[in-house]
């Protein structure tokens, strides 16, 4: 089998042409290690490619098939993996120079479950720094290309992860989705990005942005891919206190079993209006128009605190942040400046942090101190807490009357790199339709809906579930995924243009 | 709402331990300026007789049993080390010389 056939399989095939032995999984490594090779100079998706170690987890996994020993579900499937995960002996930098080199001594609990599951870890892939960005362009490693337009932004903060998947680098990638940095790189590449229920996969071994928000999550190029790997990595951690101790949703068997027959699907007035691209809406409306053909129930709804969710969100993330990038003093591990004998531990700390961070941390460390600052806590965080409350209200009164939500994930489709950079609120816009969830904790997806007519470029379709119920989100995921794939005649990244 | 001054980002700057150069000052000041004004209406709900929510889990304190366990070796723990001397992390100097 050639390369370039290799490389357009999906997950479940790989990992079923393995077992079969018509495949092995040095072969299937190295044809996506050749591609990295071949493109990623163009695409910048991988901050760090781990060849040595990939192929030696390929070859351990064709020898225990040569053993006959069982193989796990994506034993042999290559993954590129979001830079925020700590891997032992491959550097994580989480985007930041102020950790330039750093080698954790320790693997991420999300890491050790897919060393475990025999996945093949290709590499750390770029992303916005510390998480904080909705375009990969905050990298202090230079900004990834979208694979649909190397001139665009693939999303963000996991744009290396989407963009790998999309150049079909990898079929498989991690995220993680603060305010929907797995679902807005999906949209914007053409591929499928969850955010599972908050607590559902462990945040040890995640460097932390903010934690009551922060959640990893699979991404991929197919829904069945993204439930394969959802299983991998979910369920409890006695090492993260926050780990939802009970059993994980079935989702591979709901991703099995696509169907809305006789679902109720609620559309929520307050995800349209002003700063929808017109592209975007045009096909959000023809989904929702799919959704009934396919046997579901329209419900409109009205959740009137939505409106203030971005405000809530953009006080509430910038505290905890503010707080947990605390760590980040120069002390015990990554950048120290101006440590030269004569300087304080203090002076130390704010010049290393100063050299360390850039402009999105700083802004959101500063943002988060004046918020949390004793004279306006009240007002900005303590507020921003209620809106939360309020949120999470309306959510609950959603799922009374509907099973799901759906609803377009980005306002627009990828914008030119550089178009934003400069204004923070227009960049926070992007978040606009995912941050409602981070705030109440459930779980959402995105899935391709089409290209957009005035651009040619990927709209997402966002599918959102109460939490602990992420079944459901694979169950219409699937059912939508199949009436498109049917509809087009392909996949939707077979119109991407070849890099 | 109260503007965000210059002098109040470098208040800030100061408690957040940022050493920010004089342009970053005035950049940051107007844009937190804007992104204040833009969030604080968050502020509209606040008279209203809501409980905050910090956390969308419940959470409560989860304790595991006191025992040794294996952990990282002193090499590990100091392999990332900026500075190190006698199997510690060597830091600069934290209280003044007076």
């Amino acid at each position: 089998m050639t390369d370039s056939f290799i490389i357009k399989l999906t997950a479940a095939e790989i990992a079923a042409r393995i077992a079969s032995g018509e495949l092995t999984a040095v072969e299937v490594a190295e044809a996506h290690l050749a591609r990295i090779e071949a493109v990623d100079e163009k695409v910048h998706a991988f901050l760090h490619i781990d060849r040595d170690g990939a192929l030696a987890q390929a070859r351990a996994v064709d020898e225990k098939r040569e053993r006959g020993e069982k193989l796990g579900p994506l034993a042999g499937v290559p993954l590129a993996l979001k830079d925020i995960f700590t891997t032992e002996g491959i550097p994580t930098t989480v985007g930041s120079k102020i950790l330039e080199g750093w080698i954790p001594p320790y693997d991420a609990t999300l890491t050790r479950r897919l060393r475990e599951a025999d996945v093949v870890i290709l590499g750390k892939t770029n992303m916005d720094e510390f998480a904080m960005g909705s375009s990969t362009e905050n990298s202090a490693y230079g900004p990834t290309g979208n694979p649909w337009d190397l001139t665009r932004i693939p999303g963000g903060s996991g744009g290396g992860s989407s963009a790998a998947l999309a150049s079909y680098e990898a079929p498989l990638a991690i995220g993680t989705d603060t305010g929907g940095s797995i679902r807005q790189p999906a949209a914007v590449t053409g591929t499928v990005g969850v955010k599972p229920t908050y607590g559902a996969v462990s945040r040890y071994g995640m460097v932390a942005f903010s934690s009551s928000l922060d959640q990893g999550g699979p991404c991929a190029r197919t829904v069945l891919d993204a439930a394969l790997l959802h299983e991998v990595i979910a369920g409890h951690d006695p090492l993260d206190s926050t780990s939802i101790d009970a059993p994980v949703p079935p989702v591979v068997e709901a991703a099995r079993n696509g169907s809305v027959e006789g679902m109720r699907v609620g559309v929520v007035k307050q995800f349209r209006g002003e700063g929808y691209q017109a592209g975007v809406v045009q096909r959000f409306d023809e989904s929702v128009q799919l959704l009934k053909e396919l046997g579901a129930e329209i419900v409109e709804l009205d959740c009137p605190s939505f409106d203030l969710a971005l405000s809530a969100y953009y006080l509430i993330a910038p505290s905890e942040c503010s707080s947990n990038l605390a760590r980040f003093d120069g002390l015990r591990y990554g950048l120290r400046v101006g440590d030269d004998g004569t300087r304080s531990a203090e002076d130390v700390t704010s010049l290393t942090r100063e050299e360390g961070f850039g402009d999105e941390v700083k802004r959101r460390i500063m943002l988060g101190t004046y918020a949390l600052s004793s004279g306006y806590y009240d007002a900005y965080y303590g507020s921003a807490q209620k809106v939360r409350t309020l949120i999470t209200q309306d959510f609950e009164k959603a799922f009374e009357q509907v099973d799901v939500i759906v609803s377009p994930t980005t306002p627009t489709t990828a914008f030119p790199i550089g178009e934003r950079a400069d204004d923070p609120m227009a960049m926070y816009l992007a978040d606009l339709c995912t941050i409602p969830t981070n705030l109440a904790g459930n779980a959402a997806m995105s899935l391709p809906c089409g290209l957009a007519p005035e651009d040619n470029l990927p709209v997402g379709l966002q599918i959102i579930a109460p939490a602990m119920k992420d079944e459901r989100l694979y169950k219409v995921g699937a059912a939508v995924e199949a009436a498109f794939v049917a509809r087009w005649g392909h996949p939707l990244l077979e119109e991407a243009p070849s890099l | 709402m109260p503007g965000i001054t210059r002098e109040e980002v470098a208040h800030l700057a100061r408690l957040a331990r940022l050493e920010l150069k004089a342009e970053e000052l005035d950049h940051f000041a107007g844009q937190l300026d804007d992104i204040i004004g833009a969030v604080a209406r968050v502020a509209e709900v606040a008279d209203r007789d809501v409980p905050p929510t910090s956390h969308p889990l419940p959470l409560t304190n989860v304790m595991r049993a006191d025992e040794v366990r294996p952990s990282l070796t002193p090499e590990q723990a100091l392999s990332c080390a900026p500075a190190q001397e006698q199997q510690r992390f060597k830091v600069p100097q934290i209280l003044g010389e007076d």
